[in-house]
């Protein structure tokens, strides 16, 4: 079998490994980049839409146009660049002497062929993945007809295929109502978005352009109960939902319909992980992570959504540049300092990472909240002890909340009491 | 007071717009002055951008991206993409390519959202 050895091995080439690769080769080691598709770019190749980039490039781009931009300068870096190429395994090496330890990663493609690659360090950046159907919870026959939103969105995107002619949408994503507004504009009827709980799970710009813009209703509390049709769906029953999300009887309703689009979710993507015995955190569906973005492993480092289901692409980026300096840091055989273990208070349902190592000038804390509150105030406490405030005119929880916080101001913070961080209404 | 929700960016900031007497119009609720600037024209005249996709021959992708260089009014949208329905272009394209100028005489160019290549073999 082929070898390639490598400083540091990114694994996929969205925009989370390309931010990676790009920073590790800026700090001058040498870069592999394996991505299993033909080109790089992750979901963001099936992005047509605009919204991307505001953050860090000051501009509306489309999801295309800002995985283009990285992508050409991944081109003309000294990555060495893998596509068509697919990582199977991990082998976490032996981890005697730091600097030396050696990670394998068996890899296959039909242009690059079986190889293992060995590398000093390995960001992890597979992305995720769409819930399937069974998560769902929809009974009735199997037939034909039923996708996920991002599956609807690759046949119209990217194959140029429409999948149906009137469509259902289960999940109120922001993909499902990216789609509700391409699939109206593409000419398939959009009878309506159906979401389970009581406010939406997407974005509430994507509701106002989505939606509103094209007069779709967006039916909340309430769910698809049953399919309909042998081969192909021939319709779907909907029904409103309690408190406790069970169907109401009585409020079935029919909706002919021959297209079920899900939109019911994203779950990091982390057999490779999991498979290596990167511990997992059961909130984030990521691995547990350090601000270096790195894992339990070391010498593992993740970025992007496979650390946890990010809605803003320049967050993503920045994960990805985060841990290739972790990854550089690890490789220089730098002791890393002690961390401090950062808790998820008072409505907030995790915090990533989920340890801060001590003495950094500053690092980047992502969230996510349990529920709308306006006017909100979120505070980081140090053994109990204020010790950052940040004021937002509205927090809710399809919108990531940031935090750059200087643990400076928590040094000698004993683990014990860790920082916690929370938001506080008024 | 009219009330919407910003879609410059995801943030989605709550904007009010307040129509003064003499026709000022002020704006509540923006984090940046983009938001100030989408909600007044939401107001008087509601524009998006084009996003969609043209056929292309010949390269490694069967459908090319495309974006509008600036937004359009509204009502001119759904004329706009039929009118790229009809479109075809040939590879290689750079990003950045004029795929139609001034769209429908709006001002506005499409240009292709990302680069493709000749398809080999
Ligand atoms: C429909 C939709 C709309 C969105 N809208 C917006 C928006 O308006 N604004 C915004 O800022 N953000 C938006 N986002 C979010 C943002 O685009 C994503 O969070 C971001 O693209 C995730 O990047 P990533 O690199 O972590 O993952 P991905 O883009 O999923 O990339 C992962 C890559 O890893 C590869 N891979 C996985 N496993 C392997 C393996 N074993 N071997 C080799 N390669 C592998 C995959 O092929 C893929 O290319 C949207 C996302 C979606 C899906
Ligand atoms: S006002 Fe500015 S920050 Fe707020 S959503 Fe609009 S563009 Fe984003």
């Amino acid at each position: 079998m082929r070898e390639i050895t490598a400083d540091i091995a990114v694994v996929g080439g969205g925009p989370a490994g390309m931010s990676a690769a790009l920073r590790a080769c800026g700090l001058g080691a040498k870069t592999v980049l394996i991505e299993r598709d033909a080109a790089l770019g992750g979901i963001l190749n099936q992005c047509v839409h605009d919204g991307f980039g505001l953050l860090r490039f000051k501009k509306q781009m489309s999801g295309s146009q800002y995985a283009q931009q990285f992508a050409d300068a991944v081109y003309e870096s000294s990555a060495s660049v893998m596509t068509e190429t697919t990582v199977l395994k991990l082998i976490p090496g032996e981890c005697g002497s730091k600097a030396q330890s050696r990670q394998g990663l068996y890899t296959t493609g039909e242009k690059t062929g079986g190889a293992l690659i060995r590398a000093g360090a390995v960001i992890l950046a597979m992305g995720c993945r769409e819930r399937p159907r069974q998560q769902a919870g929809i009974v009735g026959s199997r037939p034909a007809g039923v996708l996920t939103a991002g599956a609807v969105q690759k046949y119209i995107n990217v194959e140029g295929y429409l999948p149906g002619r009137k469509a259902v949408i289960l999940g109120s994503g922001d993909i499902g109502l990216i789609m509700a507004r391409r699939m109206t504009l593409e000419g398939i009827d959009v009878a309506g978005v159906y979401e389970i709980m009581p406010s939406p799970g997407g974005l509430r710009r994507n509701v106002a352009q989505c939606l509103d813009d094209y007069d779709i209703p967006l039916r909340l509390s309430s769910t698809v109960t049953e399919v309909h049709g042998k081969k192909r769906v021939e319709g779907v029953t909907v029904a409103d939902v309690d408190a406790a999300r069970h169907p109401i009887p009585g409020t079935e309703v029919f909706v002919p319909c021959d297209l079920l689009v899900l939109s019911v979710g994203l779950i990091p993507e982390n057999e490779l992980s999991r498979d290596a015995g990167i511990e997992m955190d059961p909130v984030t569906g990521g691995p547990v992570l350090d601000n270096f973005m790195m894992a339990s492993v070391p010498g593992f480092f993740a970025a992007g959504n496979v650390s946890a289901v990010f809605d803003l692409v320049d967050y993503v980026s920045d994960t990805g540049e985060a841990a290739a300096e972790g990854a550089c840091r690890f490789l220089g055989g730098e002791a890393l300092p002690e961390y401090v273990t950062v808790r998820a208070g008072d409505d907030v349902s995790f915090v990533l990472p989920g340890k801060i190592r001590r003495d950094l000038p500053s690092s980047a804390l992502y969230m996510r909240v349990k529920r709308t509150i306006e006017n909100a105030v979120l505070e980081i406490l140090a053994d109990g002890k204020p010790v950052y405030e940040k004021k937002h005119p509205i927090v809710t929880p399809p919108e990531m909340v940031t935090a750059r916080f200087h643990e400076s101001a928590g040094s000698g913070v004993p683990d014990a009491g860790g920082l916690t961080v929370r938001i506080l209404g008024d | 007071m009219k009330k919407f929700t910003c879609i410059v960016c995801p943030i989605s900031c709550s904007l009010a717009v307040q129509a003064e007497g003499g026709g000022d119009i002020t704006v509540t609720g923006s984090k940046c002055d983009r938001g100030k600037a989408y909600a007044k024209d939401e107001y008087l005249a509601p524009k998006r951008v084009i996003t969609t996709t043209v056929k292309i021959d010949g390269a490694d992708i069967a459908l090319l991206p495309v974006i509008g260089t600036a937004p359009v009014p509204k009502e001119l949208l759904r004329t706009c993409l039929r009118h790229l329905y009809g479109i075809k272009v040939t590879a290689p394209v750079r990003m950045g390519d004029v795929i139609e100028r001034d769209i429908l005489g709006s001002g506005v160019d499409i240009v292709a959202a990302r680069s493709a290549v000749i398809k080999k073999g």
